[in-house]
């Protein structure tokens, strides 16, 4: 997926010190440490209800933590750190009263681009997505994995260093699932940015990144980090039948259980 | 990237065809031939149409069987017979009241969408003003009606200010929902997206709650008339209010009913016209007969 789409150039690695943050009573994390080196891809999992979501909302800068330290680049507030970071939801959000095409441009329109430049500019990713044909489409006229694709190019038309995805494919069925992850592994090659992947689904994070770490259940806190090395390359059919991918699903797991 | 495409492709989308002509119908599959909107109009329109002729029906029956004289209740026929007939009298005056409904009815939509908008915007306002706002409702806006009178002469001013009056509370209490109600995982979502105050309001909010505004506009659409016709009886020459005034001690129950005729039309075509409007500028909310589901 190459041209079209820069990004404001930087330093881009994330850094989690001691990062904790409770609601009223209830603790979502409690004391989360992490790096992620510029330009990685690196998976989150773990049991639902963990601060998964809490975690990626403190990194977009929609929430403050209350202790610790996050830095996005050199970004450590939170309002500066909303400038780097693009985050996609879990639900696909598009807004019904938007065409597929302006759904997904409208992160340029939000930073002052009128409206047919902003579709212009969208125009060449949303084809490279196999979304052409559908840009005057509903959202509702949408499949679901197309409206996750709308809302996965609505991310990134945001022009950030870092893209936080929120179990964007947890919605799906299996089959569709499958189709759009190994289209986000080419799509994250093509385009490269600091990605951080929250998953439910172990194999997902193992498919799509270079490390995965393991949260536990709340309060969320990190149980292990495991590097993948450079990410399995490959057809999907050889890598999740691989030995190496066989044990680091089983390292994970076990984590998860513990 | 090609194979994924091929893939996409391959995966059906959820509505067949392309592009804004394959807006799903909200109706099922009918016979072919009539244009999906005319269908749903015909198949919503039909029982109540139904009901409304069988009790005019019973009335005509009664009234001819009983002997009821006229001036006491005319059957429908005589009504009919003198809206044509008093059509002089009742023409004019249906011109100057249906002019100070839409008139009173866009004062209180601009004003009511306004001040949902500003109230939203602005918390500490919305704290001040909302228990006003629903206290004034204690208030029963007719009685005003000759204050406003006095106030302001015989002149249209004060059936304006009526009708805006009442018009403006549901506007304004269904703006202000319409609003609060937005998802927020929709504003979070955009505040990501570098969207200023401004930008969530107009890309978000305000479309968001555009259905809920609409609702409120068509309760309004409803009071409308009646603060017409409470403002001419407090003091004016014309309109369908005076007619019926000038009407009752002449005992010309027929034309009284006659301008009730033409004031119910007035409601109706308002009722019409903003859903008409609803369908142009929130093409993407559902909707229906009385099935659908409406929040107020």
């Amino acid at each position: 997926m190459p041209g079209g789409i820069g990004t404001r150039a930087g330093d881009d690695a994330i850094e989690l010190a001691d990062v904790t943050k409770a609601f009223g009573g209830l603790t979502a994390l409690a004391g989360v440490s992490l790096s992620l080196p510029h330009r990685s891809r690196t998976g989150i999992v773990g049991p639902s209800g963990g601060g998964k979501t809490t975690l990626l909302q403190i990194i977009a800068g929609l929430l403050e933590a209350d202790t610790g330290l996050v830095r996005v680049g050199d970004a450590t507030t939170a309002q500066q750190r909303l400038a780097r970071c693009a985050l996609m939801p879990q639900r696909d959000l598009l807004l019904p009263w938007r065409t597929a095409l302006d759904n997904a441009a409208i992160a340029l329109q939000n930073r002052g681009a009128s409206r047919a430049a902003a579709r212009q500019r969208t125009q060449p990713l949303f084809e490279q997505l196999g979304l052409a044909g559908f840009e005057e489409a509903r959202p509702g006229q949408l499949s679901g994995g197309m409206r996750q694709r709308v809302s996965f190019l609505r991310t990134l038309m945001a022009e950030k260093d870092v893209l936080l995805l929120d179990e964007p494919f947890g919605a799906l069925d299996s089959i569709t699932r499958a189709q759009l992850q190994e289209w986000l592994r080419q799509a994250m090659d093509s385009v490269p940015r600091t990605v951080l992947l929250v998953t439910h689904d172990v194999d997902e994070a193992l498919l799509l990144c270079q490390q995965v770490v393991v949260l536990s259940a709340r309060p969320g806190r990190v149980v292990q980090l495991l590097a993948v090395g450079d990410g399995f390359r490959g057809s999907r059919r050889e890598i999740v039948t691989s030995p190496e991918f066989a044990s680091l699903k089983e390292q994970a797991l076990a984590a998860i259980g513990s | 990237m090609r194979d994924t495409v091929r893939a996409a492709r391959q995966q059906p989308p959820v509505a067949e065809g392309q592009g804004p002509a394959a807006e799903p119908a909200p109706t099922a599959a009918g016979p072919a031939g009539r244009p999906p909107w005319a269908r749903s109009l015909l198949r919503r329109c039909w029982p109540p149409a139904l009901i409304i002729l069988a009790g005019l029906g019973l009335w005509e029956l009664i009234v001819r069987l009983a002997h009821v004289p006229g001036y006491l209740l005319p059957a429908p026929s005589a009504i009919a017979a003198d809206l044509a007939a008093d059509w002089p009298v009742l023409g004019p005056a249906l011109l100057v009241t249906a002019q100070e409904v839409l008139l009173g009815f866009v004062i209180a939509a601009v004003a009511g969408v306004g001040l949902a908008v500003a109230l939203h915007l602005s918390p500490v306002a919305r704290r001040a003003v909302y228990p006003l706002l629903i206290g004034s409702q204690t208030v029963p806006i007719i009685v005003l009606a000759p204050i406003l009178v006095i106030l302001l002469g015989y002149g249209i001013a004060p059936k304006l200010v009526i009708v805006a009056l009442i018009c403006f509370f549901p506007i304004v209490v269904n703006g202000i929902d319409g609003l609060r109600s937005v998802d927020a995982e929709l504003i979070l979502m955009m505040r990501t997206l570098d969207a200023s105050r401004w930008a969530i309001l107009r890309r978000v909010e305000f479309p968001a709650a555009l259905p809920s505004i609409f609702s409120g506009l068509r309760i309004a659409a409803t009071f409308a008339a009646i603060g017409a016709v409470f403002g001419e009886w407090s003091g004016s020459s014309q309109g369908l209010g005076y007619v019926m005034l000038a009407a009752t001690p002449n005992l010309l129950t027929a034309r009284i009913f006659a301008a009730i005729v033409l004031l119910t039309a007035v409601a109706l075509v308002l009722f019409g016209v903003v859903s008409l409007l609803e369908r142009i500028f929130v093409p993407w909310a559902p909707r229906g007969g009385p099935e659908r589901k409406d929040p107020r």
